[in-house]
């Protein structure tokens, strides 16, 4: 039987590895995206764990409205991402520093 | 039952209607300059303004099984929302006419921008407060990237939306760890939960903390403050100054729901966070200013500076001290988008006024509009009589009275460090030779708006009484 505990913290274990990622990652964009897709869906287990052990459905109503939101946000996220990529040629982390003081 | 839950919503259902049918409008007309659509969005505001004053609620009123409330606080931030936005829309589309981007889409993005900060105005549940939080960031992150051909607007959409997205999953985090603790996603019944029984109090701060960075991003307080400056700077001029207002009120109505209505029973445990943050933002806004060039960035650090002001009313922790808060924020959007207004005014076909140089001998190229800019800037240092100074007063008065003196005493030496780069905007209008002396072309409404503004922020300064009593209304329920 899984406990709440185990849950937890493959939740929280999740959620540092997309935190590690977005800060780490110097090499592509894309990856970035998927390290927010995972950072949501860490949340998400969250949720369902917590909505189970509690016996509550809002938990599970919530995941409902973040996988919806987490879609149009990586819908957005992806279109930025070409424009970007028409403007400036390359995906690159390193490629946005145009800016700086 | 259901119609009662209706009625309390209607500004904001009406607003969703008319957003739909201005993108529709939109998509049916082939006039360049998309003046039905912009009629239409201008009016559309309007309505909704009428709608918030008809129904503006006399005590407070709960909708959709608690997870909607309209009192006065929402209905006075969505009176300035509207109001806000109303101008600024003008004022945007001034601009997107001189520089040849105007699309029907950015007044389309700006009405469910807000729909979204009216959303988080009335949220009284986690999962509204996300919703309308969501809504609002996804048209923002559309609306930087608008302009397709430019290099810097599509890094500062894209340097917004992943931090953004990374607030967002903080926050949600946080709520998640909340929800697990008390069982609900209603505020109220948070905080009731909270005071029966706080012995998880260790794992509440815990979520509490991951929902106090997510709010810090979308303020933009140090030390989350990094996508600031880029966004501002990076972005069309017009959409800094949507970003730069209305925007900032729905944050704020954000934290409070959150803070005051859900988190109220952990109120020493926020103080101590909000009053690091409220410090890192002030020495970061107010000194890395200085050192700026152009005008969107340094205004950018202002807002930093602007938004650890901004705490200080709220670790004040009593009513008084949020009514400090709001009018801070109120007169902060007031004097944003009448600064990023005179940045809009100066800017010509193609040509962004955004460097300091640019303000150079304003005082002989156009010297009422050189006033104007004189008040806004005043007012941001807080200098007496403008509005500005009052803002300051109130809540640096509340946060003596509350006995934090050390803390009001730091806030006094980081705004007086902060007039240095207000006044050398001034210095450079009066005392400096222009670098052209093309003449100022825009519109006479433009005109007319602006002095308005520059003049408003003059009169509230004269009379803060009506202001700070409409606020402390809003939070005396």
């Amino acid at each position: 039987m899984i406990t709440l505990p185990e849950v937890l913290s493959l939740g929280a274990l999740l959620f540092c590895i997309s935190v590690a990622g977005i800060f780490l990652n110097r090499k592509n964009v894309i990856i970035l995206l998927m390290c927010i897709e995972l950072m949501l869906l860490s949340v998400n287990m969250n949720f369902i764990a917590f909505s189970h052990f509690l016996g509550d459905i809002h938990g599970q109503i919530f995941v409902f409205f973040i996988l919806t939101v987490a879609a149009a946000e990586s819908a957005i996220g992806l279109a930025i991402l070409v424009v970007m990529f028409r403007n400036k040629d390359t995906i690159n982390v390193d490629s946005l520093d145009s800016m700086k003081g | 039952m259901m119609n009662a839950d209706l009625i309390i919503a209607i500004p904001e259902i009406t607003l969703l209607a008319l957003a739909c049918l201005v993108l529709m409008v939109d998509a049916f007309s082939k006039d360049p300059l998309h003046l039905l659509t912009y009629w239409t969005t201008q009016a559309s505001l309007l309505v909704v303004l009428a709608l918030v004053l008809y129904y503006f609620p006399e005590n407070v009123q709960v909708a959709f099984n608690g997870s909607f409330v309209s009192d006065s606080m929402s209905a006075i931030l969505k009176i300035f929302m509207c109001g806000i936005s109303f101008v600024v829309f003008l004022y945007s589309h001034e601009y997107l006419k001189e520089h040849k981007c105007l699309k029907g889409e950015y007044f389309v993005l700006g009405l469910f921008a807000v729909l979204g900060m009216m959303i988080m105005a009335s949220a009284y549940s986690l999962l509204s407060v996300y919703l309308g939080l969501e809504l609002l960031s996804l048209s923002l992150y559309a609306m930087v990237a608008m302009q397709r051909d430019s290099s810097s607007a599509s890094e500062a959409a894209m340097k917004y939306f992943v931090l953004g997205a990374l607030a967002s999953g903080m926050l949600l985090y946080g709520i998640s760890m909340i929800y697990g603790l008390t069982g609900s996603l209603q505020l109220v019944t948070i905080a009731d939960k909270i005071n029966l029984d706080d012995t998880n109090r260790m794992f509440l701060v815990y979520g509490m903390i991951f929902m106090i960075i997510g709010i810090a991003f979308k303020l933009g307080a140090a030390p989350f403050h990094m996508w600031v400056p880029d966004v501002y700077q990076g972005a069309p001029t017009s959409v800094t100054l949507f970003i730069s207002t209305a925007p900032k009120l729905a944050a704020f109505a954000m934290s409070m729901r959150v803070l005051v209505d859900g988190l109220m029973p952990l109120v020493e445990d926020w103080q101590s966070i909000l009053m690091i943050l409220s410090v890192l933002s002030m020495a970061t806004g107010n000194i890395i200013a200085i050192a700026q060039t152009n005008i969107k960035r340094m205004l950018a650090y202002s807002t930093i500076a602007h938004v650890g002001f901004l705490f200080l009313g709220m670790i004040s922790g009593t009513s008084s001290g949020f009514s400090g808060s709001m009018f801070y924020i109120i007169s902060y959007a007031l004097m944003s988008m009448g600064a990023f207004g005179m940045i809009i005014l100066l800017g010509r076909n193609g040509f962004e006024a955004d460097m300091l140089d640019d303000f150079k001998g304003l005082s002989e190229r156009s010297p009422w509009f050189a006033f104007i800019m004189l008040c806004l800037m005043f007012s941001m240092a807080g200098v007496p009589p403008f509005l500005g100074f009052w803002s300051k007063w109130f809540v640096l008065k509340e946060l003596v009275a509350s006995g934090f003196v050390e803390l009001a005493g730091i806030a006094v030496i980081f705004s007086i460090i902060g007039v240095y780069y207000y006044l050398r905007i001034i210095k450079l209008m009066y005392f400096d030779k222009p670098e052209s002396m093309t003449a100022i072309k825009s519109s006479k409404q433009m005109r007319a708006v602006l002095s308005l503004n520059g003049l408003l922020i003059l009169a509230l300064g004269l009379s803060p009484n009506i202001l700070m009593s409409l606020c402390l209304t809003a939070i005396a329920g």
